[in-house]
């Protein structure tokens, strides 16, 4: 049980820093800020909940599961909303999609 | 891993001061309060992470923002280029290197460092002050007087903002702020609501951490940090005039100086009492007792102080953005 727990844990922390590499490789490679903002904001929030589970698989009190678990829940609230509030602030001041040329002929035809 | 941590700080500095974009220079900031802040953990001095985390990668990236918002977004380029000032950062560099390897080794156990106060505070402290947190003990009793003038230094850079930023038609303007229509406004919807959410587990947060620094990280610091960015929060977002039905500008100078008298207060009853300045042990019929309360009082004093300065800076900067300037000066809208 107690090995299992480990392994267990071990993917978890393993995954949750895979995730978070590649979304530092996205908002290296995408070009358009919408697409990067995208990138950054699901691969943090992932990322971050996928350590903090593994984390809280191999502790031994149930404070420090508690206090992991508040941790894990306002970092799901205030992550995505911060994103939200990036993209928005973008999109008032002006700072279109870039959407290329197929797509936007595929949308204006419908 | 301290060696990684210190080469993101360095090149992070390298790029603070190559980019000419202030906002970028914002932003670089922020990280590395960041990066500082890990690099103290791994250095096993948490209290110390706590408030550089709080303060380093919170506040002060939020002040700059709202400074850069009256100043203006771009860095002046240079006029010539100051070869004295070069020679005498060459020259003295140099000298610091040869200082520096004469030093003891990190660590070394041996250091002068390690044989004189450090041992005495680690063994006696359980003893004479009776909390499990040694920082907090050294900050609060071995050395209340540099606290002390910590907190008095907090509050002079309160005072020379409020005194530099605050005009006489700071006060006519401040009865023409026209309050957002309503608080459920359309445009910041899912902000707004979530604000309204975390709202009070922040003030409980800042609660916590304040009266929970003897036990755990924490102490009037970070908690005075905490709560004056949950204000901060609501001012931005749902306006000044709101913010100030509950903190206004007076109650805030109030509890600022407040702060500060009730840490001298506590060293003079202590002098009262017949004891030296800032010795506990005199306030109560017992010294473990005694102890505690000071710390209590003055960590509250800290706090207080801390939270107040914080608003007094906010507002006077939001007091001071009258018209919105040009376009690409403008502080984005949310």
């Amino acid at each position: 049980m107690d090995t299992l727990m480990n392994f267990l844990s071990a993917l978890c922390l393993l995954v949750g820093a895979l995730i978070c590499v590649s979304g530092a490789v996205g908002v290296n490679r995408f070009n358009d800020f919408y697409t990067r903002m995208h990138a950054a904001s699901v691969t943090d929030t992932l990322g971050a909940a996928f350590i903090l589970i593994g984390l809280m698989l191999i502790s031994d009190q149930f404070i420090v599961i508690a206090k992991l678990m508040i941790i894990l829940l306002l970092g799901l609230i205030v992550g995505p909303t911060t994103s939200h509030v990036l993209a928005k602030a973008a999109l008032k001041n002006g700072l279109k999609p870039n959407i290329p040329e197929q797509s936007r002929n595929d949308i204006s035809k419908k | 891993m301290n060696i990684v941590l210190l080469t993101f700080l360095l090149i992070v500095a390298i790029a603070i001061i190559r980019t000419r974009d202030l906002f970028a220079v914002t932003m670089l900031l922020s990280i590395y309060g960041l990066l500082s802040a890990s690099f103290f953990v791994t250095l096993d001095a948490v209290d110390v992470a706590f408030t550089e985390a709080a303060v380093g990668a919170g506040i002060s990236g939020l002040l700059m923002l709202v400074a850069i918002s009256i100043t203006g977004r771009k860095e002046q380029s240079a006029k010539r280029k100051p070869f004295i000032a070069l020679l005498v950062v060459s020259l003295t560099t140099l000298l610091l290197f040869y200082g520096i390897s004469d030093m003891p080794y990190f660590g070394a156990t041996d250091a002068p460092i390690h044989n004189h106060v450090a041992p005495r505070y680690i063994q006696d402290s359980m003893g004479e002050v009776g909390i499990p947190n040694i920082v907090t003990s050294v900050l609060a009793t071995y050395r209340a007087f540099d606290t002390f003038g910590e907190v008095v230094v907090i509050f002079t850079a309160g005072i020379g903002v409020f005194a530099l930023l605050s005009s006489s038609n700071a006060h006519s303007q401040a009865k023409n702020i026209i309050p957002d229509q309503n608080s459920m406004d359309k445009r910041h919807l899912v902000i707004r609501i979530v604000t309204k959410i975390l709202f009070p587990f922040i003030l409980l947060f800042a609660l916590y951490v304040q009266f929970h620094g003897d036990f755990g990280p924490g102490g009037g610091f970070q908690a005075g940090v905490v709560f004056a960015a949950a204000v901060i929060l609501y001012a931005m977002l749902f306006g000044m005039k709101e913010a100030t039905k509950v903190f206004s500008q007076s109650l805030v100078q109030v509890v600022a100086a407040i702060g500060v008298l009730l840490y001298a207060s506590v060293g003079v009853a202590t002098l009262l009492l017949g004891g030296d300045f800032f010795d506990y042990n005199s306030l109560a019929s017992d010294p473990i007792a005694g102890q505690h309360i000071g710390i209590l009082v003055i960590e509250l004093g800290v706090g207080c102080t801390v939270a107040a300065v914080m608003m007094i800076i906010f507002f006077s900067f939001n007091d001071l953005q009258e018209q919105p300037k040009a376009d690409n000066n403008k502080e984005p809208e949310l």
